[in-house]
């Protein structure tokens, strides 16, 4: 395994990243997203699309910049630093890895739309309150020579905004089983199709859909008919290790505020911060953070150079980030005090987002059981 | 060894080939204990004839201090190529030819503070498992407030006079020699005053008594200096900036404390560990949460050690971010071993019983985290210096 430092130009696209997004995309504009009900600003992701971010995992054949999984995850840590809300998870990481595990010209022309910033993607993967993609009953029917899909999907991220919808049905096998599974790449706005976004926390993107006996052709099906986990398990993989890296740096973003607050912030006429009490918790917390940022960088250096085989290293980091960025949120409320529980104080954001994170594409326990699994118990 | 050019993947075929060759089977695949450590020494007696040879054919090939220079009886290995002899070593379960503080702190502190002379003559015969040190800086005054050191050493023109009392020297009732630190100027103030000091333990004046702990074992003695006649060419770097040197070695004791999580269970997972001891244990929910939770946290500290000695190489240095490895090794150490004891049950809790000297092992992890600074105080430095939290 390669060093888990950042490279030159890992440091480079981290700094233009942060560059960037400390002017674009601030906590104030999650927060002016918010009070206008909209989950996020279409005109950020054109500038996304722009510098290459969309298209990080697309092959340069495609339109794409195919700069790797451990950029995606600088990226996506960067964006959590500030809680910048945009399709990049949905769209450009988990739809462009299932897109790119799917051969032929119309996952090409796909990739090629993501790239360009025109097509976004949700993930209709869950039906219940825990990520667990076997447990699907929504229906793929033969209908002629394509199917007919019925059954709601929950907790779809992106899901009342994307252009596409990836589906997960079942065309095979009962509900628990890992066979049978297929997965549908569809227009959102197809007939009988229904979306109705949810009011999260996170003030973000989360919807539920509903499949009325939904059209879908031969053609709408990416991959082969009951093979959805040769195309699903990698996106997945992408998915999770890009969102762990979100959570690191969340942790990051809400540790910097509340080292910050404990500087400037005196009682007892003196700074919070010289009290031992609180330096202790500040100086634990930074080496939690330090302890989940080698897991995400380990994380994406594995999907890059051996991607088959990255269970134990993508569990290991969205089960690190989970408990982390829920450590650094709650002690950021805590040391905040009343500040902190207010409305118009940012720190708030980062719990909310927190709670999401932890909860989508599996909990801690999901992944700390498939690290245990990995390491043969 | 091979020579640094070396491609890594021949270098690993070569190293795994000579490990096969030359490590006696007896010593392969066998749990740690407390005597398959070759401690080395002049009193030293090798439990058996395979440790000899083993240690003998290794040092003969650098493997004692791989990454030292070959004319100190190194390796001369880069970093990546000790890596792999690690690895290589792990994956065949061959011990480690020889253990000790000579290898661990007084070698990487000589090599980077010592003259020619001091380096030419101390380190080889460290390599070679021949002299034993000991490490002298606690005093019953002086634990976490180790600058606050009385001991004192007197310029007296061809010599220097020491007296004093050292405290927590890790086996010096066994060593040859001791690296010390002892207080070179009394006005001054308290850590521009230290100087860093080798002495032969067979001088007359020095005496030990070994101090027995809660586990039962005695790795720890208490060392007293009465009139000790040091020779001046055993002071090492400058008189009076051995803080300095201290504050070099403490990063290594600590980094070098705080992998001991890592290395304790080389490689394999708490769960196999676990299931070694009861095979039932893992179906009780607690002990199989908790173990999740502690592999989880055990394999992303190991990542981070690793992430941290790449930094240094880098020419980055670690320095005061070396008291989070210490604190957090440290204490997912201690968990890991409370995790052993539940597993075990109540057959972990005779001295020598079905599990060997588990409880031994489980009573001495709680001194990691006092040992080389305690947990608190490496708290104090990751606020303070670190995060740069205002003092009060």
């Amino acid at each position: 395994m390669t060093s888990l430092l950042d490279t030159e130009e890992e440091i480079m696209l981290r700094d233009a990243a942060r560059g960037f997004l400390d002017g674009a995309a601030p906590i104030a504009a999650l927060r002016a997203n918010r009070d206008a009900g909209r989950p996020h600003d279409p005109g950020l992701w054109r500038e996304m699309a722009q510098m290459g971010w969309a298209g990080v995992l697309v092959p340069e054949d495609a339109g794409g910049a195919e700069m790797g999984h451990r950029a995606a995850g600088i990226l996506s840590q960067e964006m959590g630093v500030t809680l910048a809300a945009s399709p990049f998870l949905s769209t450009a990481v988990i739809a462009a890895t299932a897109l790119r595990h799917a051969a032929g010209a119309r996952a090409r022309d796909a990739l090629a739309g993501i790239a360009a910033g025109e097509t976004t993607y949700a993930l209709a993967l869950d039906e219940g309150a825990r990520h667990a993609p076997e447990h699907t009953a929504l229906r793929a029917e033969r209908a002629g020579n394509g199917y007919r899909l019925s059954g709601s999907k929950t907790f779809v991220a992106d899901g009342s905004t994307a252009t596409r919808v990836l589906v997960l049905a079942r065309t095979g096998g009962a509900p628990g089983e890992a066979e049978g599974l297929s997965l549908f790449d569809i227009d959102a706005e197809r007939a009988g199709l229904s979306r109705a976004r949810l009011d999260t926390v996170d003030a973000r993107d989360h919807a539920r859909l509903d499949f009325d006996a939904v059209e879908a052709t031969g053609d709408d099906l990416l991959g082969e008919a009951d093979g959805a986990m040769r195309l699903l398990r990698p996106a997945l993989d992408a998915g999770q290790a890009a969102l762990a890296a979100e959570l690191a740096g969340l942790a990051n973003g809400i540790s910097a505020m509340t080292l910050g607050y404990l500087r400037e912030r005196r009682q007892f006429e003196r700074a919070i911060g010289s009290f031992q009490a609180l330096q202790h918790r500040a100086a634990h917390l930074w080496a939690e953070i330090e302890v989940t940022t080698s897991a995400i960088a380990n994380a994406g250096r594995v999907l890059d150079q051996t991607p088959d085989d990255a269970t134990l290293a993508v569990s290991l980091a969205k089960a690190r980030a989970t408990k982390t960025a829920d450590l650094a949120v709650r002690e950021g409320i805590q040391m905040h005090g009343g500040i902190g529980m207010t409305d118009d104080h940012d720190a708030g954001f980062y719990m909310k987002r927190a709670r999401v994170g932890a909860e989508w594409l599996g909990d801690y326990g999901y992944h700390a059981a498939r690290v245990a699994a990995a390491r043969g118990f | 060894m091979p020579a640094p050019a070396i491609e890594p993947e021949q270098f690993r075929t070569q190293i795994s080939d000579w490990i096969m060759a030359n490590c006696p089977a007896s010593l392969r695949n066998q749990p740690m204990s407390e005597d398959s450590i070759v401690w080395g020494g002049r009193r030293w007696t090798f439990r058996d004839d395979d440790q000899r040879l083993w240690l003998e054919r290794a040092r003969q090939q650098g493997l004692t201090a791989p990454r030292w220079p070959t004319e100190y009886g190194g390796g001369g290995m880069t970093r990546d190529q000790e890596k792999i002899l690690r690895e290589e070593m792990g994956r065949l379960g061959a011990p480690p030819p020889l253990e000790s503080f000579g290898l661990w702190m007084l070698g990487p502190a000589l090599l980077a503070f010592g003259n020619e002379a001091q380096k030419a003559r101390h380190l080889p015969p460290i390599t070679r498992g021949e002299i034993r040190w000991c490490q002298g800086y606690s005093e019953p005054g002086a634990g976490s407030d180790l600058a606050n050191v009385q001991t004192r050493a007197e310029d007296m023109g061809d010599h220097y006079l020491v007296n004093g009392q050292k405290v927590w020297t890790s086996y010096a009732d066994r060593a040859d020699w001791i690296f010390a630190l002892v207080r070179t100027d009394r006005d001054a103030p308290k850590h521009k005053g230290i100087s860093f000091l080798l002495m032969d333990m067979e001088t007359p004046g020095i005496t030990t008594r070994p101090i027995r702990l809660i586990s039962g074992k005695s790795p720890f003695c208490e060392t007293f200096f009465d009139n000790v006649k040091v020779p001046k060419e055993n002071l090492v770097g400058e008189v009076n900036r051995g803080w300095d040197i201290a504050k070099y070695l403490l990063t290594h004791e600590r980094e070098m404390i705080g992998g001991g999580a890592r290395g304790l269970l080389g490689g394999r997972s708490l769960g196999a560990f676990i299931d070694d001891l009861d095979d039932g244990a893992l179906t009780d929910p607690v002990i199989r949460t908790e173990a999740m939770a502690a592999e989880v946290d055990t394999l992303a500290f190991a990542m981070t050690m690793e992430r941290y000695k790449d930094h240094a190489e880098a020419g980055g240095g670690v320095g005061n971010a070396s008291a989070m490895l210490k604190y957090y090794g440290t204490e997912l150490n201690k968990r890991r071993y409370e995790l052993l004891m539940s597993a075990a049950g109540s057959d972990a809790l005779e001295w020598d019983g079905p599990h060997g000297t588990l409880a031994a092992e489980w009573l001495r992890t709680k001194a990691n985290s006092i040992e080389g600074g305690t947990s608190e105080v490496m708290l104090d430095i990751i606020a303070k210096r670190v995060l740069e939290l205002p003092s009060a």
